[in-house]
């Protein structure tokens, strides 16, 4: 239960399993290809939906000071371990700047001072883990929509791409790097935000300092911690595995409203 | 009164019982079903403690939960719901792997897939869902238009009451089953039953698993005040799906106990037999 099983590690193991033991008729229906790719129409018709249904801008429900979590639990890194993240926090991350470029009009970086001094939001809200907990937190931060304004899109960017700077899988092509992406519609939403505190405090090691993503209408894994760089891009099957971010590459939906 | 004098056999009838809709919604519910219900411990299996309220993660008070209690050299499966802990080693908590106890909530014979993979578990659920759900609204609006709930499932007044609902009781406790001309519709009990789980526990389970997607949520925030919450709405989810597999136990138990050769046709071809004696036939 601590750690979500990624599906290289899940794959070495259930390779070697599925020769030795002979796999029962069900898992054999599971590793089809065309059957894999038949559910995947799912995802699409879900997004589809919840979109129309939704509307762009309806919030996700806020909560109360009262209905804050008592622990809420870190997962994923917990503290990224390469030598540029140590040397950042140990500065107290006086010298760590959020870079944003890709297509975008005037690339920019942005010093945590110049993040905080942006007008901010604060909104508790509900995190929920694709493996089904949930904890409630506050979160303060820069609407990810005034950072866009001030870099300006360009008008072929359609994702917004956040790289991490935690290897959460270690491997040789650096294929293991957290990232994630989303569209415009969410990083336009009112309460999708570059958060820098938490529960009314700077951001925490394991919750991701400096600066996370908040994107409150999807689970978890789409809440992107240790933000280093900003990427507008047209497409997103350039990056990585193709499927626009670390879960992403490894099964789990790109649209991760339910 | 000639009859009586011979030996009365009975006249074989076949009846058209149920029609195509109801045959093909009840298959692909039952595919449904099947698929939603292993996928959904497979889901279950990546956090297996369920808790009440808005909010619920490890260092929250648990309502039930599976878990791995290491005893010396031994790995313990420990089931526990509410302030009960049940030892469930071998089954629920720690189970088989590749002969090698490990822990896991249900076991793997119980899960889609059988290893650990949770995204394939909620590719499967959420694919199954949707065809679930489209079942269910063409059969709802089926049900509706072509009069079949109140046909074939509104128990009528007589039905209701406490003595015969006493008696239907009673004879299914004995196994003993309508025939002739009380067969050819559904007895009392079958009909209060197939509405609980129509009306209730099916839509339930919908509502339920919605009010778990974050994004559902802003459309209908509503939902999170009817069950109390996100991690409330999971535990119902579970417990509503246990009661429609406890439903299905009873539900296969009475199909083999009251002849399954004929039921098992029935929701094929839609033809159902029921015998006659020949002076209890009063109707052409």
């Amino acid at each position: 239960m601590s750690r979500l099983i990624t599906r290289r590690r899940f794959l070495i193991g259930s390779t070697l399993t599925a020769s030795a033991l002979g796999l029962s008729g069900c898992d054999v229906l599971v590793e089809n290809p065309n059957v894999q790719q038949a559910l995947r129409m799912a995802e699409g018709l879900t997004m589809r939906t919840q979109r129309l249904l939704i509307g762009d801008k309806t919030l996700a429900r806020e909560f109360t000071a009262a209905d804050i979590s008592p622990t809420f639990r870190a997962n994923g890194t917990s503290m990224p371990d390469g030598a540029e993240y140590q040397a950042l926090l140990t500065q107290k991350f006086s010298q760590w700047n959020l870079e944003i470029g890709g297509l975008v009009e005037r690339p920019t970086k942005l010093s945590l001072a110049a993040i905080k001094a942006m007008p901010s939001r604060t909104q508790i809200t509900r995190h929920d883990c694709v493996e089904g907990w949930s904890a409630i937190g506050q979160w303060t931060g820069v609407p990810l929509a005034a950072v866009l304004d001030k870099v300006g899109l360009k008008p072929e960017a359609r994702y917004i791409v956040f790289h991490c700077a935690d290897e959460y899988e270690k491997s040789l092509d650096g294929s293991g790097w957290y990232y994630e992406s989303i569209d415009l519609v969410d990083a336009y939403h009112p309460q999708t935000i570059l958060a820098h505190s938490m529960n009314g405090h700077d951001l925490e090691v394991p919750h991701g300092a400096p600066l996370r993503l908040r994107i409150e209408r999807q689970l978890g894994y789409k809440q992107a911690k240790y933000l280093m760089r900003i990427e507008a891009v047209a497409d997103l099957s350039s990056l990585y595995g193709g499927n626009g971010g670390f879960w992403e590459d490894r099964g789990y939906e790109w649209y991760a409203g339910i | 009164m000639d009859a009586l004098d011979k030996p009365a056999t009975p006249t074989r009838t076949l009846i058209r019982r149920h029609s195509l809709t109801v045959r093909l919604s009840h298959w692909l519910n039952v595919l449904c079903m099947t698929v939603l219900l292993f996928s959904g411990l497979q889901i279950f299996n990546a956090h297996p403690s369920l808790y009440w309220g808005q909010y619920g993660a490890d260092d929250d008070p648990s309502f039930i939960a599976m878990e791995a209690v290491e005893e010396g050299d031994t790995v313990k499966g420990i089931t526990r719901i509410g302030s009960l802990s049940f030892d469930t080693t071998g089954v629920l908590g720690v189970s088989a792997v590749d002969g090698e106890q490990t822990a896991r909530g249900f076991p793997a014979w119980a899960t889609l897939p059988s290893y650990q993979d949770l995204a394939t578990g909620r590719r499967w659920h959420f694919f199954f869902a949707w065809l679930f759900v489209i079942n269910g609204l063409t059969y709802m609006a089926y049900g509706f238009v072509a009069r079949h709930f109140r046909r074939d499932l509104l128990p009528t007044k007589d039905e209701l009451t406490p003595s015969h609902l006493g008696h239907e009781i009673a004879d299914h406790a004995r196994l003993r089953f309508p025939k002739g001309e009380q067969a050819r519709h559904y007895n009392a009990l079958q009909k209060l039953t197939y509405l609980l789980v129509i009306f209730l526990l099916l839509p339930l389970m919908t509502a339920t698993g919605l009010t778990m997607s974050p994004g559902f949520n802003a459309f209908a925030p509503w939902l999170l005040d009817v069950f109390g919450g996100r991690q409330s709405a999971r535990t119902l989810h579970f417990l509503t799906a246990f009661s429609l597999v406890a439903f299905v136990v009873v539900h296969v138990a009475m199909v083999l106990a009251s002849g399954v050769f004929n039921n098992m046709r029935s929701m094929i071809t839609g033809r159902y037999a029921i015998h006659m004696q020949p002076e209890g036939e009063p109707k052409p």
